[in-house]
């Protein structure tokens, strides 16, 4: 019996057929995204990463409502010219508490991925507010709302909840403590600045919008921005050991 | 409405055997029911929503459900006893309801994602189109693009062009009597939450699956049915063969079922609320994504869209396809290969480099079972290449399999990794998409919707060939100004990122890179602009000959195609 002979069985057979289809397309995905959850170099062993401050959080969903990631990736590639751009190459591990992931694939806008401490947050809030302002030549749309809307403190502590389950290492005292530390974040004068300051390790407290109240989407935007690609100290990273 | 109505359903009473037993199947009354419950549960969950855009949706399903368990009552009453036979006088009876409704569906979302791309091509150009609105910028208007025209678009030709072809093919009515109207309604369905929630601020941000977690459960459901009613179409066939234009359909609504079921794994914050946060973090979400990704435009934009071609390009050829042979070795080495390219989206990232080296290296395969299928389709013309003088219809699906050949030939070149660091995140690559979506999977559902539209409404043939021909030069010449300003933009944009002065500074800041690219951004819109008033000529030249065209008396015999 000839190949062509043979392979009647899956022509004649829709099961078979549907069965082959799934045996087919199987091998390549279980061999490419398998090892990434048991390779031990799959993830750099780094200092400093912690996850999202609530405030933090809180900007990262904005960034991901307003599609940000289509315009801006968070991924600086080990070449010569995006090094000398945008600062050391983007770890794996410096992503690894982000559900999902915002490194993006089209540079319309420049690089994020260490955009923190760039600029001052009165720049942002010009920035954001209408690109144009700072920047004549930026095809960016502007997001003056942002500094309109308020961001929910109380329905936060759900969401790193909801992190903590998906593999985010929350603690109790980080999710119990929430709401304050979402208030404590923009506001340097709160009282519970200091204990805040001890839950999330280089957490920037400050106003960062200027305006006082309830912490706007504009601070929580801007809080995310300012500490993108801050938490690792490139001085203290062992290059070497990382080697893969 | 009234017209639309009639459009989609032909009564069958004439054919109805006088009987006095009427009931209800079971599908009927079991549907019905869950619909009704349904409507209930979201009303309550639309009064205790966290947010409003989920309250939104909630209430928008709660009415649909009603308007569903109406519309199947409804049906009922208006049938005749008995439901429609499998088979008259020995011929099928296929159903073409569905497909009509999926036909007019596609248009309908065409023209909308068409002009969906042409604001946001503009707002890049001018940016105070944005209006800074929220629900007017471009991060929220992209997804609804993307999806208006791959799932929107692309995803109603699939549906209709695969019901039609497995009947067809298999000389079997579709199966199921309400299955097929739940496929397609509830196909929309979950367009329209899933494009609404996009304007509403509603995305888990993974591009080209950005539905949330009620969009995706929905659309899971969905998709069985449709398998379902797929594959027990086939399963009923009179023919021995597997015809292979359905093993590439399968291939689709299978490979399309993992991939979804593997990429949005999500947890909702709460029940009651519309964010979530997938089950997947940071390189490995990455790695899903890319498998996803690309695997959409390998299973849903290439091996649904091959389909198609081995269908619809013999039959209007009135050809049988070039190689058996070659179909069965194009269809399996295809999909084998597809599966692994997903890594070549994250060239050099923090992806580890085995990863990036076996996407790499299956890509540049990739090339040939895509040629081999390219060849295919247009060795098929053997002996009918006049053909493509006189019929534009057929010409629309030739140059979109010449499309498919240029961009998959594209496709493995930039997936070299040498090539992607200068390609990646540049507009190089949103050319070579719409080389792909504009110039194959444009081209080729344009050629099957001017097939399928004159066949299921029983027309002798189109309102006007002329006008055909007119879509045809009108949106070639805008694919060609899109996709050469993109490569010109592309590459320019690429090579200032990486231009260095003689004292070794970087030449340029990255805002004179985006000054540079203006002027391909005008081009480019007005490219997209040509593209949306050939489709505007295509609606209304379909819309004719719905409405005008003569009924066709008998059924023509044209050859059959090769198996």
């Amino acid at each position: 019996m000839s190949f062509w002979t043979r392979h009647q069985i899956f022509e004649k057979n829709s099961i078979i057929l549907v069965v082959g289809i799934l045996v087919v397309i199987a091998i390549g995905g279980l061999v490419e995204i398998t090892p990434l959850f048991y390779l031990k170099s799959t993830i750099e062993v780094v200092d400093g990463v912690r996850p999202y401050t609530p405030l933090e959080l809180a900007g990262r969903n904005i960034y991901v409502r307003e599609g940000c990631y289509l315009c801006h990736s968070q991924m600086i590639r080990p070449l010569r010219d995006e090094v000398e751009r945008y600062g050391h190459f983007s770890l794996a591990a410096e992503s690894m508490f982000d559900h999902p992931f915002q490194w993006g694939s089209k540079r319309t806008g420049p690089d994020l991925a260490r955009v923190g401490a760039k600029y001052s947050d009165d720049w942002h809030v010009t920035h954001l507010t209408n690109p144009r302002a700072i920047v004549p030549q930026s095809v960016m749309p502007g997001y003056p709302f942002l500094a309109q809307t308020e961001v929910d403190p109380e329905s936060i502590a759900d969401h790193m909840r909801t992190l903590r389950t998906v593999g985010v290492p929350y603690t109790d005292d980080q999710i119990a403590n929430a709401a304050a530390d979402l208030k404590a974040q923009a506001d340097p004068d709160n009282a519970g600045s200091d204990a805040f300051g001890k839950r999330y390790a280089k957490a920037v407290v400050r106003n960062f919008d200027g305006k006082a109240g309830t912490p706007t989407e504009m601070d929580a935007l801007i809080a995310y921005l300012q500490m993108l690609g801050t938490l690792v100290d490139f001085k203290l990273y062992n290059e070497k050991a990382n080697l893969r | 409405m009234w017209f639309l109505a009639s459009v989609f359903f032909q009564r069958e009473s004439a054919m109805s055997q006088p009987s006095t037993l009427k009931s209800m199947t079971i599908g009927e009354s079991g549907l019905a029911a869950l619909f009704a419950v349904t409507a209930f549960l979201c009303v309550i969950a639309s009064a205790k929503a966290l947010d409003t855009a989920f309250a939104f949706h909630a209430g928008l399903s709660a009415a649909a459900s009603l308007a569903a368990a109406f519309c199947i009552i409804n049906r009922y009453f208006d049938r005749p006893a008995a439901l429609p036979p499998a088979e008259i006088n020995g011929r099928p009876n296929y159903n073409m309801g569905p497909i009509k409704f999926s036909s007019f569906m596609a248009m309908f979302w065409g023209v909308a994602g068409f002009l969906v791309g042409l604001i946001i091509a503009s707002q890049l150009a001018w940016p105070w189109l944005n209006f800074d609105l929220p629900w007017t910028s471009f991060g929220r208007l992209r997804p609804l693009h993307t999806s208006a025209v791959i799932f929107a678009f692309g995803g109603n030709v699939l549906i209709a062009s695969s019901f039609y072809v497995v009947q067809k093919s298999c000389r079997a009515r579709l199966a199921g009597d309400l299955a097929p109207w739940f496929v397609v309604v509830g196909y929309n369905f979950f367009i329209l939450v899933a494009g609404t929630g996009y304007l509403l601020g509603v995305t888990q941000s993974k591009e080209y699956a950005e539905p949330e977690w009620y969009a995706d459960l929905w659309l899971t459901i969905v998709w069985v049915v449709y398998l379902l009613v797929f594959l027990a179409t086939i399963i009923k066939r009179k023919e021995p063969h597997i015809f292979v234009a359905n093993w590439f359909y399968l291939a689709f609504i299978v490979t399309i079922a993992v991939l979804h079921l593997g990429n949005n794994p999500a947890l909702p914050v709460s029940v009651l609320g519309s964010k979530s946060y997938v089950a997947w973090g940071g390189i490995q979400d990455a790695m899903f994504q890319w498998w996803y990704g690309h695997n959409a435009v390998g299973f849903f934009l290439t091996a649904g869209f091959l389909a198609i071609m081995y269908y619809f390009i013999p039959k209007r050829a009135e050809r049988p396809i070039y190689s058996y042979r070659l179909s069965i070795i194009h269809f399996w080495a295809l999909i084998f290969l597809y599966i692994w390219a997903g890594p070549h989206h994250l060239h050099y990232t923090a992806l580890p480099d085995w990863t990036q080296t076996l996407g790499m290296t299956f890509s540049v395969m990739l090339w040939m079972p895509s040629w081999g299928g390219m060849i295919n389709g247009l060795m098929t013309l053997s002996g009918a290449w006049d053909k493509l003088r006189t019929d534009p219809v057929l010409r629309m699906l030739v140059v979109s399999v010449a499309f498919y050949g240029m961009s998959t030939f594209e496709g493995p070149m930039m997936s070299i990794k040498v090539v992607n660091s200068l390609s990646h995140y540049t507009d190089w690559t949103i050319g070579h998409v719409h080389s792909g979506a504009l110039g194959w999977v444009g081209f080729v559902s344009f050629g099957a919707l001017y097939c399928m539209v004159p066949w299921a409404w029983n027309r002798k043939g189109l309102y006007s060939l002329k006008l055909v021909n007119w879509h045809f030069w009108i949106a070639t010449l805008g694919i060609v100004l899109y996709i050469s300003a993109m490569w010109v933009s592309g590459i320019l944009q690429g090579l200032m990122w990486r231009a260095y002065t003689s004292l070794g500074f970087l030449e340029y800041s990255f805002i004179e890179t985006v000054e540079a690219m203006h002027p391909f951004y005008i081009i480019r819109a007005a490219g997209g602009a040509l593209f949306l008033i050939g489709s505007l000529i295509m609606a209304y030249n379909l819309w004719m000959t719905v409405r005008v065209g003569e009924a066709e008396v008998q059924m023509p015999v044209a050859l059959q195609p090769a198996e």
